[in-house]
């Protein structure tokens, strides 16, 4: 097929062709001094040359070379002239590279290694390394033999070229737990952490960046390299030398990478100073207008990754150089300057606009994700919330799970949801992006949309109008538990002192069916946001009528089953929003089971649960309600009264209160 | 009544402390100071070190060595505001400077307006907070606003209160500023500053107090890492300085600077040879460059009765038409006779020749550090680095200063007598300097030496034993025979030419030697040190050259002489890059 290609591409490749035919030919010569001399000429000829390596390649050079390095009847020098062949074949385009895969050319040079030879090593490791590095190459093809990783540790000592080639290969095919784990055992960091102090740029480099890929989220590697010592000194130490200001950019990048790591998999506390003063700084540094492209969308990323978890160094970012406005600059690409003027700046700016907006996003998420000021300050920062609302319907799906990452951040401000998000409306884009797209960004739209539906949130009226309940209904059959939480949770804030109608809407919209499948669910998440839905349906004297004996059953269900202490005050709770209204008081009194249960957990050690137990008794025995009287003496009678009299006597003051009032009910 | 007598021996006794305390400040704030600013000459333009006591308005009080601000006004309206500034201006050569103010006390509660840390001019009206006025420039604790030169601030960082330490950084290089809370930067807060700005604080609620560093404690923020990354922009930009298209030229340029530099310092053989690797033309007779170096060597050894015999013989009226010249030789004569090394008193005594008289430091040759000071002699600074740079840098290089970064070598240098040349590689290491002995000179080229009989002796242990004269008493008659006769040729001299002060100090300095039973621990003992000998040597060679009309300096040592006078231009005149560009850097 591929000859085929070439044929039909043009004419004037058969001249070229035919000399490369020519090399190849050489290479089945009867003698091997003019194979030699065939592979150092190849060699010349590619060199720079993509046209000529895609044409040796498709005229079958690539198995004759592996063939001739496979032999041990060649000689050492033409062993290693084909490595050197082969490596530049790989240094041209992504075809090359997979043709050369294909040719199965990772084992035979992992083979090679296996020679005692140095400069033949040498040779097949910058080959393999060209290969292991390119995109197209699958990382696993690393690890299917596991003699490899051994065999490429103890290579590491000979020379600063296995060095650097190695710790290459590994920093680009580190890329699950599992490699890292593999990496690990085999003793990495030993063997790679002498490595920070060669005195080779690029050796320093590379290893560099195998601690920063090892480290990412790894408990286990992150421990363990706070306590290495590289030349007596600590390897965080090591790394805040790197990124001192006069270090190359990309060095105190990746070093306050390894640091951000190590931190966030709990190895270095967020409160050391190698973090609030040195990596802080630094990753702020490399947001700066300053920087490249690319290096600002590392930076900020790293730093939003670094921060989220803590208060303290969102706020210390917040006041660092001016971020927060830095950031604004990240929505300035293409600028209008470059469109004009230069078109290769233009092509270059088009290609990390995405990048740069989604990055600053996700910044600005961590760095509002808990203090009030930050938030107001991001909010003000210049057409902010427009930004926002555009980046939610950006064709980039990075770019829309980043803007609403960012609008969930800001909608845990009280302040923030009455004023900028009613004035920019985001709920419109919200609700159109719940329409139709991926979990990860629906989890985060829909937790979002559940604080837009807080009680307080202007928007709730135009949402609700909107026909969101549909919508949220259907969220809550998800696969996801995220998003049943969130779809029930959503639900649960709109019935919060909603309407008669609002609430008949969800009951109706939702379903019994769904309503009990949610009250089993395995996510005690879900359950809990339904319990508190339906407290919220019930809360206002609750017609019964229609399902009053499942609610019922559903308690029943669950104050007997294993749940935990909340699950159940919450249920507690629900029976005593039961307890009411007046249908419901007759479902309970006739169920002596039930009563047998309330009993109980006015008994029980937890208070919580005696709050809630003993606030259902009082709403059973509210005198001015009717047959309060009946009611009233079937309790004294199942011994309700000498309980209640006991917890008037009860160390925690809102359950003495609650048992006091009670009892008055029967004193009056 | 031993009550207040032990009071008093308290109240001393702190006192003392307090004095020691404060020299250990002092010390520390110089070294900090120095390794800071290394470029700043305390002498032309002094750093601050504490706030003036008379740039203040009158309701601010200083304490604590004046480092210490307290507000002793109303504090009722703004027309109650005070300032003081810093003993100095900034001087541009700190290239980036930096203070930092400790909040001890935002001041009484419910004054809701307090302190501004910043800069100002000399002249900026004190009754008013740093940033107000023109020429003004403040960050406002109150409302973290920073303040132009206007009564309107800015939004610029979080505000500030007791316990906060606020840095402030003057970038002279860009002119702009930034401030620092907690170790934290804020960002850039000014641009377009002008030049001599007195870092300033200001003041305005009773009770509020604030401590200044600068540079009397490590500082909170860390500045050094700021000053490396300006450090390395700098020296980018001087890498990547463009040289112009016709490369050709400056490497032709280069080798005739460095074959120029050869010849001036006599190093004969080299100086053929790298002529003959270039394809250059000597502009000496090799005889004459011979010559020179037959006489440097003589100079350099203390034997100077056979230097100026030499010289006479070989350049017959030099020393006539210049008698200030033969003066200045015959004073070093007595001096070394002193030192027991002049040709004369040493065959007089028994004395070992092996003592003193070997000049440990030979490629230090003419211009010594000494005459640094000397402002007459800017050009000559540095010789000794120039030996090493032109030693470690390769030939041809496009860029002198940029390719000699290259190059390090702690010890590489040219050794007179039997030097090693190599035209490919011009890198010679040297286990150290010395005279006469090549430890590791493989091949090459004879420099002379053993065939003109002079023998350099190695540095003996002779310290110990040093003797007036060498210890011999026909030597030390000799001695005071010369003396006296120094001291006619001087009265003979005044006759003819007038008084000339420096011939007077020269002679009486070298006479003063005498007033001590240890001349060489004595404090003109100095005059005894074999360095003293290279001004002399140097200005010898440079009058041999004039009568041939060759250029009294090396063009190389101009060069190297331009250039340092260029960065002391730059420091005069506000470029505060100067600060990253010193030319030792470039010669290693």
């Amino acid at each position: 097929v591929m000859r085929y290609d070439f044929v039909l591409s043009f004419v004037t490749m058969q001249e070229v062709t035919a000399t490369s035919r020519h090399y190849v030919d050489r290479l089945f010569d009867p003698d091997p001094q003019n194979v030699l001399q065939g592979v150092i000429d190849m060699k010349n000829a590619v060199i720079g040359n993509n046209r000529q390596k895609a044409n040796l390649i498709v005229l079958g050079a690539v198995p004759r070379l592996l063939y001739l390095l496979q032999q041990s009847s060649s000689s050492l020098e033409l062993r290693t002239e084909c490595a050197v062949v082969l490596g530049s074949l790989a240094m041209g385009t992504e075809n090359n590279i997979k043709s050369l895969v294909d040719c199965h050319i990772i084992p035979a040079l992992l083979q090679g290694l296996l020679c005692s030879d140095l400069i033949f090593i040498e040779a097949c490791l910058r080959c393999l390394r060209t290969v292991f590095i390119s995109p197209v190459t699958p990382v696993q093809l690393l690890y299917t033999d596991p003699t490899v990783i051994p065999h490429l540790m103890s290579l590491l000592s000979l020379s600063q070229h296995t060095q650097e080639y190695i710790t290459q290969i590994f920093a680009h095919c580190c890329k699950t737990p599992e490699h890292q784990t593999v990496l690990f055992n085999h003793g990495a960091i030993q063997n790679i952490a002498p490595l920070l102090i060669s005195p080779s740029y690029k050796v320093r480099m590379q290893a560099l960046k195998c601690f920063s890929v090892l480290a990412y989220e790894n408990a286990q590697v992150s421990m363990t390299l706070v306590n290495v010592l590289v030349d007596g000194e600590q390897l965080s130490q090591v790394f805040v030398r790197m990124m001192q200001r006069d270090k190359p950019i990309e060095m105190q990048l990746t070093a306050a990478k390894c640091l951000t790591y190590m931190c966030r998999a709990g190895a270095i506390r967020t409160d050391d100073n190698c973090i609030v003063l040195k990596t802080l700084p630094c990753l702020v540094r490399m947001c700066s207008k300053e920087r490249l492209l690319e290096e600002r969308v590392e930076g900020a990323e790293t730093l939003a990754y670094l921060m989220e978890p803590d208060i303290e160094l969102q706020r210390i970012a917040s006041v660092t150089d001016h971020l927060v406005s830095m950031l604004a600059d990240y929505f300035k690409y293409p600028s209008s300057v470059s469109a004009i003027t230069d078109i290769k700046r233009l092509d270059h700016d088009l290609k990390h606009a995405h990048e740069l907006r989604q990055a600053a996003f996700k910044l600005y998420a961590s760095l509002g994700s808990n203090d009030e000021d930050i938030r107001k300050k991001i909010t003000e920062t210049e057409n902010m919330m427009d930004r926002i609302v555009s980046g939610l319907s950006e064709s980039s799906i990075k770019v829309r799970l980043a803007a609403v990452r960012c609008l969930h951040s800001l909608s845990r401000s009280v302040q923030q949801l009455r004023t900028s998000f009613h004035d920019h409306a985001v709920w419109k884009p919200l609700m159109k992006l719940l329409q139709n797209a991926p979990d990860e960004v629906l989890v985060m739209a829909s937790s979002t949309l559940c604080n837009l539906l807080l009680e307080f949130s202007p928007s709730k009226e135009p949402i609700l109008e909107s026909g969101v309940i549909e919508l949220l209904c259907s969220l809550t059959q998800s696969d996801s538990p995220a998003l049943r939480v969130n779809g029930i949770w959503a639900l649960m804030n709109m019935a919060f002192q909603a309407d008669q109608k609002v609430k008949v809407e969800i009951v109706q919209a939702l379903g019994t069916e769904q309503l009990f499948r949610l009250l089993s669910d395995p996510d005690t998440n879900v359950l809990m946001k339904t319990l508190g839905l339906l407290r919220n349906l019930l809360s206002t004297r609750p017609d019964m009528s229609s399902h009053g004996k499942q609610i019922m059953q559903a308690v029943t269900l669950i104050l007997e089953g294993e749940h935990s202490i909340e699950v159940k005050e919450q249920t507690l709770c629900i029976l005593a929003n039961i307890a009411d209204g007046n249908t419901a008081k007759e479902l309970i009194m006739t169920n002596d089971d039930m009563l047998q249960k309330i009993k109980y957990y006015m008994g029980h050690s937890n208070v919580k649960l005696q709050l809630a137990a003993t606030f259902c008794i009082s709403n059973l025995i509210w005198n001015e309600e009717d047959g309060s009287q009946e009611r009233q003496d079937k309790l004294r009678e199942m011994g309700f009264v000498d309980i209640l009299h006991k917890l008037t006597q009860a160390s925690d003051p809102n359950l003495c209160d609650r048992a006091k009032k009670a009892m008055q009910q029967y004193l009056a | 009544m031993s009550g207040p007598s032990s009071g008093c021996g308290f109240l001393m006794s702190v006192v003392v402390h307090g004095d020691l305390a404060l020299s250990e400040q002092e010390k520390e704030l110089n070294q900090r100071l120095r390794s800071l600013y290394p470029a700043v000459s305390d002498q032309e333009t002094p750093l601050p070190r504490s706030w003036s006591p008379k740039d203040k308005f009158s309701y601010i009080g200083l304490s604590q060595n004046n480092l210490r601000v307290h507000y002793k006004g109303h504090g009722k309206t703004p027309k109650d505001a005070a300032s003081v500034r810093a003993t100095h201006s900034i001087p541009a050569a700190c290239g980036v400077y930096y203070f930092e103010v400790k909040i001890i006390s935002k001041g009484r509660d419910g004054y809701v307006k307090y302190m501004g840390i910043g800069l100002s001019a000399q002249g900026v009206n004190m009754n008013r907070l740093p940033g107000w006025d023109k020429h003004s420039y403040g960050y406002h604790g109150d409302d973290g606003h920073s303040f132009c030169s206007s009564g309107t601030g800015q939004p610029y960082g979080p505000t500030f209160t007791t316990g906060d330490v606020i840095g402030c950084c003057v970038n002279l290089i860009n002119n702009t500023c930034f401030y620092t809370k907690n170790g934290h930067s804020l960002g850039i807060a000014f641009t377009d500053l002008p030049p001599n700005l007195y870092p300033t604080v200001g003041l305005q609620t009773p009770g509020e107090v604030v401590d200044a560093n600068f540079g009397q404690h490590p500082f909170v923020f860390d500045i050094e890492d700021y000053m490396r990354e300006w450090r390395t922009k700098i020296q980018a930009q001087i890498d990547c300085f463009p040289i112009g298209e016709r490369e050709g030229e400056w490497q032709a340029m280069i080798q005739k600077m460095v074959a120029s530099y050869l010849v001036h310092h006599s190093y004969c053989a080299t100086a053929e040879a790298f002529a003959k690797s270039t394809d250059q033309a000597v502009h000496e007779e090799l005889a004459s460059i011979k010559n020179r170096q037959k006489i440097q060597k003589l100079v350099l050894s203390g034997r100077m009765g056979e230097a100026i015999e030499t010289t006479q013989q070989l350049y017959p009226s030099l020393l006539e038409r210049n008698s200030d010249l033969l003066f200045m030789l015959k004073v070093r004569q007595f001096i070394e006779m002193v030192n027991g090394t002049d040709s004369e008193v040493r065959c007089l005594g028994g004395r070992s020749p092996k003592s003193q008289d070997s000049y440990p430091g030979s490629p230090r040759l003419f211009n010594s550090p000494v005459h640094k000071a000397s402002s007459s002699q800017t050009y000559q600074t540095s010789t000794y680095y120039i030996h090493k740079f032109f030693f470690s840098a390769s030939i041809g290089k496009k860029n002198i200063l940029q390719k000699s970064g290259l190059l390090h070598q702690k010890k590489t240098f040219l050794v007179p007598k039997s030097t090693c040349f190599l035209a490919a590689e011009v890198e010679m290491e040297v286990d150290h300097f010395s005279n006469g002995v090549s430890e590791s000179s493989s091949n090459g080229f004879l420099n002379g030496s053993s065939t003109h009989g002079i023998d350099l002796e190695e540095l003996d242990s002779a310290q110990s034993k040093r003797q007036l004269c060498g210890g011999s008493q026909a030597a030390i008659e000799r001695m005071i025979q010369f003396g006296r006769e120094l001291q006619s040729m001087s009265e003979h001299l005044r006759r003819e030419r007038g008084k000339n002060s420096a011939n007077k100090k020269m002679l009486k300095d070298a006479f003063s030697l005498l007033a001590y039973s240890d001349p060489w621990n004595s404090p003109v003992g100095y005059q005894l040190d074999s360095i003293q000998r290279e001004p002399v040597c140097s200005t010898l060679n440079s009058a041999i050259l004039e009568t041939h009309n060759l250029p009294k300096q090396p063009p190389l040592a101009l060069a190297v002489g331009q250039a340092a006078q260029c960065l002391s231009l730059m420091a005069r005149t506000g470029s505060g890059s100067c600060a990253f560009a010193s030319v030792d850097d470039y010669l290693h």
